[in-house]
């Protein structure tokens, strides 16, 4: 982003101004024209993008002003929208399955880049990013039959009643099975490799210089670990994290099939919740008067700020190690 | 802390000791001794040796798969090769400083405290004064006093070199070992370097890896030649220098190979 070439100025300046392209041959300057061309559509198209959800969506927030953002209140036949039930269920959902996958991820990636034999390295490698390429539908189905009813039989009333933390507001209500919780684990599971596999990317390119400076002053293979490897890659991590955030929130159709689609608010995390992308799924053909219609092209302006920023912030951290590494 | 190190700990005796990498033969019966508070240089040609050498007496290739290793090295009396040998209380009695200044991206202060902290949670009061003390040791407190939370890698080469000294100088080590140390210094930053080895000599023993023979003629009292994988003369340094018995060791002094 700070790098100036970056930027379509610069591709156009260099197009109209670089000298050589004076004495170019013409099929120099159509490739070049034409690659310069497909660099800057994409650009584009997202500028587009924004733009024309920000159209569709300026009748709703016209009319809500803020309070689109914070009211709770979602009637169709009355015409009043707010998202903030969609919103706090994207953003809870989103953080309870980074709370889960995150440690889990670590682990795995501490383990491939730093323990695992070289035999046992690719082939867990490759599974775990395999994670990443189930399609999002077949989550869903496995949540539906599988963790759902897991949830339901299990683990909602091991939690409940054994654990006894059945009155705890975090774990109140009843154990429907569809709620934030199975939405917040299948999110765990399909961000796990996005951050595994940052993580080992960023454990890998610690130099070597900084693990023997740690061996040397008498540490263990794990302090070498904890105290000097993860610490110099912390920032990458912390960008491999923020990327599996920014795909947490976005997540639409496996979080759809488990959450509940309920537009409410609860601290319960046994409860049905909706996220804003569940919602544009589910209401969206449904929606014939307009203002319904902008009120959910709203919800998707505010899902594209919100991931836009955190997927800025994770390219941000992971650039910062490997100019760190380079220096 | 054991106070003053007595005048008998930090002595090394290398007895027939031979070292591969894998099914390549890197160190050939290498024996020697070095006594406590002096400087040992080790020279020669690159790949002949030496470092690897350097690194067996903190046992530094543990963790290279295939490597191995036969004979005995000897410290106070006690064989650091042995396998009941602890590797991480060996590595504290014997710090070592490597060719390119490797400090942690942390403050300065964190990374002289770095070692102290890693068995014991000395409290706040005592681990300012180790880092102090290590930082004095190392001729570098004057110029980091005003800002020991600062980053280290905002240190010049030089600066960052002697940290890395204090650093090891931290775990109060007997025997430090340098490897290259000033090769990727200026002449200024490394007469310093040159200067600390002469401080630090009067309390530990020191093993000093270097390409370059004006400075083992400068710093150390002893000074070994090593070809490839054997040690071919070990004697005092002005002996070595000046009247060599081997012919191979005259030929590299006076430059005829290198």
């Amino acid at each position: 982003m700070a790098d100036p070439s970056a930027t379509p100025d610069f591709f156009l300046r260099t197009l109209l101004a670089s000298p050589s392209l004076h004495g170019a041959s013409i099929g120099d300057r159509i490739y070049r024209v034409t690659t310069t061309a497909f660099a800057l559509s994409i650009p584009l198209l997202l500028v587009l993008l924004a733009i024309e959800v920000m159209v569709a969506a300026w009748p709703a927030l016209r009319q809500f002003h803020f309070g689109f953002v914070t009211s709770t209140e979602w009637n169709v036949v009355d015409g009043v929208f707010g998202a903030a039930p969609a919103i706090y269920g994207t953003i809870v959902s989103s953080v309870l399955a980074l709370l889960i996958a995150t440690p889990l991820a670590i682990g795995v990636a501490i383990f491939l880049a730093e323990f695992a034999p070289p035999w046992l390295r690719q082939p867990v490698a490759f599974l775990v990013d395999l994670l990443a390429a189930i399609p999002s539908v077949v989550y869903g189905l496995w949540g539906v039959f599988v963790l759902v009813p897991f949830l339901r039989e299990k683990l909602m009333p091991f939690i409940a009643d054994r654990l006894h933390l059945g009155d705890t507001p975090l774990f109140s209500g009843p154990a429907y099975g569809p709620s934030m919780l199975a939405a917040g684990l299948i999110l765990a599971i399909m961000v796990l490799p996005y951050i595994s596999s940052v993580t080992r990317e960023v454990l890998m390119a610690v130099p070597r210089s900084q693990r023997e400076a740690a061996l040397a002053l008498g540490a263990t293979r794990w302090e070498m670990i904890w105290g000097a490897v993860l610490p110099y890659a912390s920032s990458g991590v912390m960008g491999g994290i923020i990327l599996g955030l920014g795909r947490a929130l976005g997540e639409t159709m496996a979080v759809t099939m488990v959450i509940g689609n309920r537009h409410e608010i609860s601290a319960s995390l046994f409860s049905p919740g909706y996220t804003m992308a569940s919602q544009i799924a589910n209401e969206f053909a449904e929606a014939t008067n307009d203002l319904h219609l902008s009120a959910l092209m709203a919800v998707g302006a505010v899902l594209l700020f919100i991931t836009l920023l955190v997927n800025m912030l994770a390219r941000w951290l992971v650039w910062r190690v490997q100019r760190q590494e380079r220096a | 802390m054991n106070g003053a190190p007595s005048a008998v700990s930090g002595s090394l005796s290398v007895q027939d000791f031979s070292f591969w990498y894998g099914p390549k033969q890197a160190l050939f019966d290498i024996s020697l001794d070095v006594a406590p508070q002096t400087v040992t240089a080790l020279i020669g040609p690159s790949g002949c040796g030496k470092s690897t050498f350097l690194r067996s007496i903190n046992r530094m290739h543990d963790l290279l798969p295939g490597a191995r290793s036969t004979g005995r090295i000897l410290l106070d009396g006690e064989d650091l090769l042995d396998r009941g040998v602890d590797v991480v209380q060996l590595r504290q009695r014997v710090g070592m400083v490597f060719q390119r200044p490797n400090p942690f991206p942390k403050s300065i202060y964190d990374n002289v405290a770095w070692g102290p902290r890693l068995n014991r949670t000395p409290s706040r009061s005592e681990l300012d004064d180790v880092v102090e003390h290590a930082l004095r040791r190392a001729a570098l407190w004057d110029e980091v006093k005003d800002r020991l939370r600062q980053s280290a890698t905002g240190l010049s080469g030089g600066q960052q070199q002697r940290l890395c000294i204090a650093r090891a100088l931290a775990n109060e080590p007997e025997v430090l070992l340098l490897d290259e140390p000033a090769s990727a210094l200026d002449p200024i930053a490394t007469q310093r370097i040159e200067e600390l080895l002469w401080e630090l000599k009067k309390e530990l023993t020191i093993v000093i890896v270097t390409h370059n023979l004006q400075q083992a003629g400068r710093v150390s009292d002893r000074t070994a030649f090593f070809y490839l994988g054997r040690l071919i003369e070990y004697g005092p340094t002005d002996q070595l220098f000046t009247a060599p018995r081997e012919e191979r060791t005259e030929a590299y002094i006076t430059g005829r190979f290198g």
